[in-house]
């Protein structure tokens, strides 16, 4: 354990092959993570096929940077469009979105990619430092402690809402009761189908984010006459560099954020609560909590750093204990099996190359990872400048094409 | 404004009502092996009816504040909607590519009054991108029609 392991690692992840493969892996992974219903786990389980072919070292770089490619990716719709194209970045919309509208659309990408990249690096410095032991407390992690976890997220969420906190409070029961329909995993009883065999399956997070999200909003900025407020952001590259002169102010939700994100993403299920529990602790303890969910540079900081932070320490329980830490960790498993390799605690002593070149690959691919999407800035804030007329069904479209992806239902579509 | 949220919370507890209807046939108590099925939807639908409640009470006592929506304010939403709700509808007869491509055709065309060339080929273009990602690279049927059929998907 240590240095010259690390170094080890620096030496597989930095070949020439392995740099290309990241570099592609980040470019797919942002496409899907930009297109609502596909996540990473999809675009993983459609390359593994296509990863068989190489060495597993390559395979696993390949899905990694899918996976970085795909966090990244799911904050440029969030700020854009008001769009979560992953349901962690729910969050990031909050205040994203508001900026995108007042023209600062570049410097809210800026400092949603930047601050993904703080989060993730933060967390594999802390995976390289301490995974065997950290995944022994994973290990303890119980339902009382995840049923905490979620209790402090739900009433964190009444005490943000801006508005009315009886209205609050009827959404989320709204959220509950969805999510209660179908088929109840313990009893194998059908709950509130009416008979209805599409009802089964019930509705998928996604899907109740896009129709009552993405679709509302929509609606919203019709109803207001507005168009999307794109021409006015700087169309180059300064917009980056003058975004991270003010980033440095927010150290302080760096690393709060870092700190909740890693914390909760080492356990199964983490992402989505992490982002949001770091933009409550964020409005709590700023200055101007008013300004949250009205353009705030801090609240995009805030949910992107949790989130990134603990998609990277998702991988952890994957890499020591041989435990999903999410559902692309969980596709990636799969793939560790069929190259032959046993996942588990053993795969550390048996395959150092393989997990250290892994480690080491974390930090290659987010550094390409960030420059890539840092330079793509200006061509994503140019979607904005696209006429509204031609912008609005693309995205109604685009959203009944993402809700159909996740449960192949037509119906979900009708929510759009 | 007073209106809508009246009626918004009298749907929302009428929604509860009928949560609560069908937890009571799934059993609300305690079987044999913990909570029944009936058990969790009940509470979130007693505390959803509770809300509304509570909602309605505090609308009724406010004062108006204003008309929910105005006239200049539906049309445009209305010009958003009534095409989508036709293309999911169009969806089940001749696919999800092919409604795609009317309802962007349409709303570029009347509300956006583009040029035809314009318009002709955004319509035809995206819904074919979109095909070639989802289905040909994705592998995720989409629902499909007579045209795909034809084509031979």
């Amino acid at each position: 354990m240590g240095l010259e392991n690390l170094l080890l690692g620096f030496q597989v992840a930095v070949t020439p092959f392995n740099l290309v493969v990241a570099v592609i892996g980040i470019t797919l992974g942002t496409i899907i993570g930009v297109l609502p219903g596909l996540g990473g786990a999809n675009g993983v389980a459609i390359l593994l096929p296509l990863t068989f072919t190489m060495p597993p070292t390559s395979a696993i770089i390949l899905l990694t940077s899918l996976y970085w490619g795909a966090l990244f990716g799911g904050a440029i719709t969030s700020i854009l469009f008001n769009i979560p194209g992953e349901p962690w970045s729910v969050a990031t919309t909050f205040d994203g979105y508001p900026l995108a509208r007042q023209g600062q659309g570049g410097q809210a990408l800026t400092a949603a990619f930047t601050s993904s990249f703080v989060g993730a690096l933060f967390s594999i410095v802390l995976i390289t430092l301490f995974a065997p032991l950290l995944a022994e407390i994973a290990l303890k992690f119980g339902p009382p402690e995840f049923f905490a976890i979620q209790l402090l997220t739900f009433s964190s969420f009444v005490g943000l809402g801006g508005g009315n906190p009886l209205k609050s409070l009827a959404s989320i029961l709204i959220g509950f009761i969805l999510a209660a329909v179908g088929l109840d995993i313990v009893t194998g009883q059908l709950r509130m189908t009416f008979g209805v065999t599409e009802l089964m399956k019930g509705f998928d997070f996604i899907v109740a984010v896009i129709g009552l999200f993405g679709i509302g909003e929509i609606l919203l900025s019709v109803e207001e006459g507005l168009a999307f407020h794109g021409a006015r952001t700087g169309m180059n590259l300064r917009v980056v560099l003058d975004t991270w002169k003010i980033l440095p102010r927010y150290w302080r939700t760096f690393v709060r954020g870092s700190f909740i994100g890693f914390w909760m993403g080492f356990k199964p299920g983490g992402a989505t609560p992490a982002s949001f529990m770091s933009y409550a602790f964020a409005k709590r303890f700023s200055r101007r909590p008013e300004r949250f969910g009205r353009g705030e540079l801090e609240g995009v900081v805030a949910p992107e750093t949790a989130a990134h932070a603990a998609g990277v320490a998702a991988m952890l329980p994957m890499i020591t204990l041989g435990i999903p830490g999410s559902p692309t960790a969980a596709v990636m498993l799969g793939g560790l099996i069929i190259w032959g390799l046993q996942p588990g605690p053993m795969l550390f002593k048996d395959k150092p190359d393989f997990v250290w070149g892994l480690i080491a690959s974390m930090y290659t691919g987010n550094i390409i990872g960030v420059l890539m999407v840092l330079a793509g800035v200006p061509l994503f804030a140019a979607i904005l400048r696209i006429p509204f007329a031609i912008l609005t069904p693309l995205i109604v479209v685009v959203c009944a094409v993402g809700s159909y992806a996740v449960t192949t239902a037509w119906w979900t579509s009708g929510t759009c | 404004m007073r209106i809508a949220d009246a009626l918004t919370a009298a749907v929302l507890m009428l929604a509860g009502g009928v949560v609560i209807f069908d937890a009571l046939r799934l059993g609300i108590g305690w079987g044999t092996d913990g909570p029944k099925s009936g058990f969790f939807p009940f509470w979130l639908a007693l505390l959803l009816v509770v809300t509304s409640l509570l909602i309605l009470v505090q609308t009724l006592r406010s004062r108006a504040a204003g008309p929910f929506v105005t006239r200049q304010q539906l049309r445009p939403v209305l010009n958003v909607l009534w095409p989508a709700t036709a293309a999911v509808a169009l969806m089940h007869f001749v696919g999800l590519y092919v409604a795609s491509a009317l309802y962007l055709g349409y709303y570029m065309r009347a509300v956006g009054q583009h040029a035809w060339f314009l318009v002709l080929t955004l319509a035809v273009l995206i819904p074919l991108v979109t095909f070639l990602v989802f289905e040909t690279w994705f592998l995720v049927p989409m629902p499909k029609g007579p045209l795909e059929a034809w084509l031979g998907y």
